[in-house]
Order: C-alpha cells, then structure tokens, then sequence
C-alpha cells in the first residue's frame, strides 16, 4: 500500500515544470495582451473565487445553493458602502480601500452566518430552493436601499489602493508597458486567487474537508461518527459566503460599476454550472469550470462574425450571451450523464493511467 | 373592507394556480426523489406553445395543445436526461435539471424576446361585481379550473391504479418494482402530469390583469418553489396549502402596498419567499413534510 501514497520524484518534478510554466505565463500576460484579454482573464479570476466557494459547499458538502448570487452582490456593495467617500450623495464611510475590501468579505461572511438557522439544518436540494429567498431580497434591497446601492443604477466603486499603489486608471509605465487598472488588477487578482486556493485546499484535506464529504455521502452516518453535522453545514455556508463576497469585491473593482441586474438569479446558475463542468468538490474543478464559464461569452462576443450561427445582439440571430448559455447548459446536462466528475477528471484520470502510483 | 374581500379572493385565485404548480412540483419529487428545477421553464413551454397556436387554431385547441405539449416536454426531459443517470446522488440530479432549465429557459425566451404575447383566452378583462366587491373572471376562472384539476388529481392518485402505483413508488422505490410497478412508466408519467398542470398553469398566470406571456414570467412560476417547500416536499396537502398561503400573501403584500411604502416598492414579488424563510426558520421540514427518520 505504502507504494501508493509515495508519488515517484518524477511525477513532482513535471508537474513543478508545469506550475511553473503556468506561473511564468500567468505573470507575463499583462505585458503582451490587450485589455480585452485581461478584462476576460479577471472575470475568469473572480469567477473562480466564488466558484471555489460554492464548491466547498455544493461539490464537497452537498449543499446546493441558488443564494450566491446575493453573496457576491454583498462583497461588492459592501466594498462601496465601506470606501465610498460619499461624495455621490450615496452613503459611504470612508475607510481605507483595503480595510474596506476585508470588512466586505467580513460583511458576506455575517449575511451567511445569520442564514444560518436554515443553512444548518436543511440538507441538499432543499437549502437549494429556501436560498431562492436571498437572491429575491437581495434585488429587493439593491433596487430599493437608494441610499445604500444607489438603485437601479447602481453605484460607482471606488479604486482598490494599496501600499500607495492605486489600482485605477492613471497609466503607470513597467518596462515601457503602460499599466492600466486591468493590468495592475490582473496581479492582485492572481495573488487573491492562489490564496483562496491554497486554503480551500487545505480545509478539503485536512480534517473539515473529511467531516464536509462525509456529510456529503450520508449525513446520519456523519454524526454517528462524531461529526457535528448542523455546525458544520453552517459554517461551510459561512465560509462559501465569505469566498463569494471576495468574488464580489473584485467584480466591482473590475466593473468600476456595480448595478443591481448583474446579480440576479441567472448568476446563481452560472455558479452552480461552473462547479458541475469543471468537477464537483474540488478546488481544480472549480477554477476550470469558471475559466470555461465565463470565457465562453467572451469568446463568443469576440468572434461572433467568424462563428456560425452567432450573431450580434438585436440582429435576430443568437446572440453571444444566449449561445454561450445554450453551451454551458448542454454542458451541464452531458458533464454529469457522461462524465461525472468533471473535466478535470479526464485529467485525472489520464495520469491514473500513465502512473499508477499516482492517488487518484 | 371590500378591498380587503377583493385583495382575499384575488389571493385565493392566485394561490389555487400556484398550488396546481407546486403539485407539479411535488408530484415529480415524490416519484423520482428528484428536485425539478425545471419546472418553471416547462411552465413557460406550456404558456408559450398556447399563445404562440391560438392565432390560427382557436383558444381551446390551443390551451389542449399546450397542456400536451408540455406534458411531452416533461416526459421527454424525463426520459433524454433523468433516465440516463447512472448515480445515485439526487443533488446532482436536482443540478442537472437546472441544466435542462438553462437551455429551455434560455431558447423560450429567446423567441418570446422582448414581446408580451396574450393567450386569447375567452374572459377578456370582463369583472363580475358581487355588491361592492369586484372580481375578474379570469380570476374565478383560475379558481374553478386548479379546483377541478387538483380534486381529479387527488382522486386519481387516491382511487386509480396508476396512483397507487405512483404512491408505492415513493413509498420503496425497490419493493415496488418488485411487485411488479413499471418505475420507468411511473416516473414518466410523473414528469408529464406536472407538465401538464404547469401549462394550464401558465394560462392562468399570464391572463388579465397580466398582460400577457412575456419572459419575466418564468420568475412568477419560480414562486411556486416557496409554495412547495413550505408545505412540505412530499407532502400533496402541503402544496396546497402552501400554494394558498404564497398566493394570499402576495396578493395582501400587493394590495396593501400603499401602506407598505417604507419597505420598497414590488413587496408582492417578495412576500412568497419571506413566508418561505419564516415557516422554515421555525419548521425546517415544512409545515406537512415528514421529519426525516432515520434508523442506524
């Protein structure tokens, strides 16, 4: 047995050749690509935020939630409520932006908290349809709180600033490349997501990780064993939250707008179609599915006079947003009847095949 | 306090039409375990095949065409994608009928577009005045139809063998097959009786005073959700009484608006879920759901 826990030097030695490469070209990129490509690229990033989230929730603990949509909605209007300076006429409080930033995710975290009551105790597809609930009161709030989210027309988001540096507009040059704020974003936006990965995967290994699958698999059986099933599924809805509300802050910060639409309920389903084609209960799924969730329209948009079928929006054909829709929910549908587990699990399975000493 | 009257029958009405989705709903749950998140587009599949036919083949043909119509959407969703599940977790099951959902929605309302389409129903916007209450035909209409329609089902599942069937297959999905129930005949037809009942549902969710099929509603059918959840999941009563309560709710957070001001404007779109939150703040499993039992 011991042969297989042990991974040949061979197989961490590519695989850090790999990593490597990945972060040699991730840190590139804002050097080479034009703004459409970074503004592409951080959607994926803060997509992949929350995606880790609700996959810690959904794929690991097998909560479904239909709520993160109000999750994402609360970081990023928390960030502008907490670092507005109220010159628009909108409450802000004027705080420091990072100070702002970490009090939003706080913010997130609390609204998941005092859900709960009821993401404690219901199990499954059931927390799915009461979280139905948060995404309505959350677009009742944000249309409604004028003072708080400025309405139907949203509100302004301040720039992020940190250490001096301002992540906005005002170009900087780096090696004769001026640095905009999709630029500048791009690296905070790297380090916020390895740090969100690095610590899902940890609580999925370490000892939460094991209680949250075996809640997953049979709940009764978990809290034979010891497991506190009620606290558990509520301080992963906690945790998701707060992932959520870190996706929302950088949202708005790419967005430099936030308005009350975004968040609706079809952002949810966006979510919950990331976890199931990347692979549910994986930090990897989850970072995959988002790339491939969120780069499709972009994509579509891009190329929409190459490709068949697309067309521009208003011109009577499919436009980029429905096609990309039509994809991802075909993906969805195909992912679990023919490939449960995800498309890192081709992955997966491609190295079980190759070194048989590998764990899964 | 005829407003009163008016605003309580008019919850009445709209909470027999959510009561005839939820049983969609529930119905679909109690035979296969599965949460349909589909369901809402069926709804619109219904509503958009009738407005789409009435034109050229009169009102009645065309509620007849859409009650089939989506009533073979269902059982098609249940036969091209439930069936082919080879797991056995129904989480992943209630996820890839949101997947179902997306591309049905998605396609609806693509061809709905930004057009309010009327059904062509024969009540019109005629009121009948009953002293100082008014109501509106459709709305008795919507009354008497979910009536008739959810008593038949109870009877059905009640008397009929395919009820009983249906019910013991919720009851022990395997002592059932093994007494000779055809699972896969129970579960299709589950999926197209909740068809069914979505699209007469849909008739009655887009007639006057709604003017008509449009792509927002959808979200009207999403409220049924709260309405079957707050019953109870598996309970028929309880989607029932708790498609009466959604609808009474609205229908009082609507009405009353004008007192309601300090809390937003578009309080009835919300008061579904808020009765939601509550009942299952102090009844996790609904108000006739049956507490999960386990035995170790």
């Amino acid at each position: 047995m011991s042969e297989v826990l042990v991974k040949p030097l061979r197989v961490i030695r590519s695989r850090g050749y790999v990593w490597a490469a990945a972060a040699v070209l991730l840190l590139a990129f804002p050097f080479y690509l034009d703004r459409f490509w970074l503004q592409a690229g951080l959607f994926a990033m803060a997509a992949a935020i929350g995606a880790i989230g609700i996959n810690l929730l959904t794929g690991a603990t097998g909560q479904l939630s239909m709520g993160h949509a109000f999750f994402l909605a609360v970081g990023a209007y928390g960030y502008c409520v907490f670092a507005a300076d109220g010159g628009d006429g909108l409450t802000g409080l004027g705080l420091p932006t990072w100070l702002a930033a970490v009090l939003a995710v706080l913010v997130a975290g609390v609204a998941g908290g005092l859900f709960s009551p009821i993401s404690g105790r219901l199990g499954g597809a059931y927390l799915g349809i009461a979280t139905l609930a948060l995404v309505f009161i959350g677009q009742h709030v944000m249309f409604n709180a004028h003072d708080l989210t400025g309405g139907a027309n949203g509100r302004d988001v301040p720039p992020l600033s940190l250490f001096g540096l301002t992540f906005d507009d005002r170009e900087l040059l780096v090696a004769a490349v001026p640095f905009g704020s999709a630029e500048k974003l791009w690296y905070a936006g790297l380090v916020l997501l390895l740090a969100g990965a690095l610590f899902a995967r940890g609580v999925l290994r370490g000892r939460p990780g094991r209680a949250m699958n075996a809640i997953r698999d049979h709940s009764v059986a978990a809290g034979v064993l010891g497991v506190p099933v009620a606290r558990h599924r509520a301080a992963v809805f906690v945790l998701s939250s707060m992932y959520a509300g870190l996706a929302g802050v950088l949202l708005a910060l790419i967005f430099q707008r936030t308005v009350p639409d975004y968040f609706g309920i079809t952002l949810s389903l966006e979510y919950l179609a990331m976890i199931v084609i990347g692979g549910l209960g994986s930090v990897s799924g989850a970072v995959a599915g988002a790339v491939f969730v969120s780069l499709l329209p972009q994509l579509l948009t891009r190329y929409s006079d190459a490709l068949p079928l697309v067309s521009a929006p208003g011109t009577g054909g499919i436009a980029p947003g429905e096609a990309s829709r039509y994809l991802y929910g075909a993906a969805v549908v195909l992912v679990v009847l023919f490939l449960p587990g995800g498309l890192v699990s081709t992955a997966a399975r491609r190295r079980v095949r190759t070194d048989p000493g590998e764990e899964r | 306090m005829s407003t009163f009257a008016e605003v309580l029958l008019n919850g009445v009405s709209l909470g027999s039409v959510y009561a005839l989705i939820a049983l969609g709903f529930v119905v679909v749950f109690r035979a296969t375990e599965v949460v349909n998140f589909a369901h809402a587009s069926l709804l619109l599949a219904g509503g958009y095949i009738t407005a789409t036919l009435h034109d050229d083949i009169g009102f009645w043909p065309a509620l007849l065409a859409g009650i089939a119509g989506a009533a073979l959407v269902g059982a098609a969703v249940e036969f091209l994608v439930i069936r082919r599940y080879r797991g056995n977790d129904h989480s992943v099951l209630a996820i890839v009928t949101i997947g179902v959902d997306i591309l049905l929605t998605t396609e609806l309302t693509r061809r709905i577009g930004t057009d309010v389409i009327p059904l062509g129903d024969p009540w019109g916007d005629a009121v009948l005045k009953i002293g100082p209450v008014s109501i509106a035909h459709t709305r008795i209409a919507a009354f008497v139809a979910a009536a008739l329609l959810i008593t038949a089902f109870l009877l059905a599942f009640r008397y009929t063998s395919w009820g009983v069937a249906m019910r013991a297959a919720a009851e022990s999905g395997e002592t059932a097959a093994l007494m000779g129930v055809r699972l896969g005949r129970v579960s299709l037809g589950a999926w197209a009786v909740a068809g069914g009942l979505a699209a007469v549902a849909a008739l009655f969710l887009t007639v006057f005073p709604t003017p008509g099929l449009e792509r927002a509603t959808s979200l009207a059918a999403l409220k049924a959700f709260p309405a079957a959840i707050l019953g109870g999941l598996d309970s028929t009563t309880g989607a029932l009484v708790g498609g009466l309560l959604v609808g009474i709710t609205e229908s009082l957070a609507t009405g009353y608006q004008s007192d309601l001001t300090f809390l937003g404007r578009g309080l009835g779109d919300l008061a579904p879920y808020l009765v939601m939150v509550a009942i299952l703040l102090i009844r996790p499993a609904g108000l006739f759901g049956t507490k999960e039992l386990a035995r170790v």
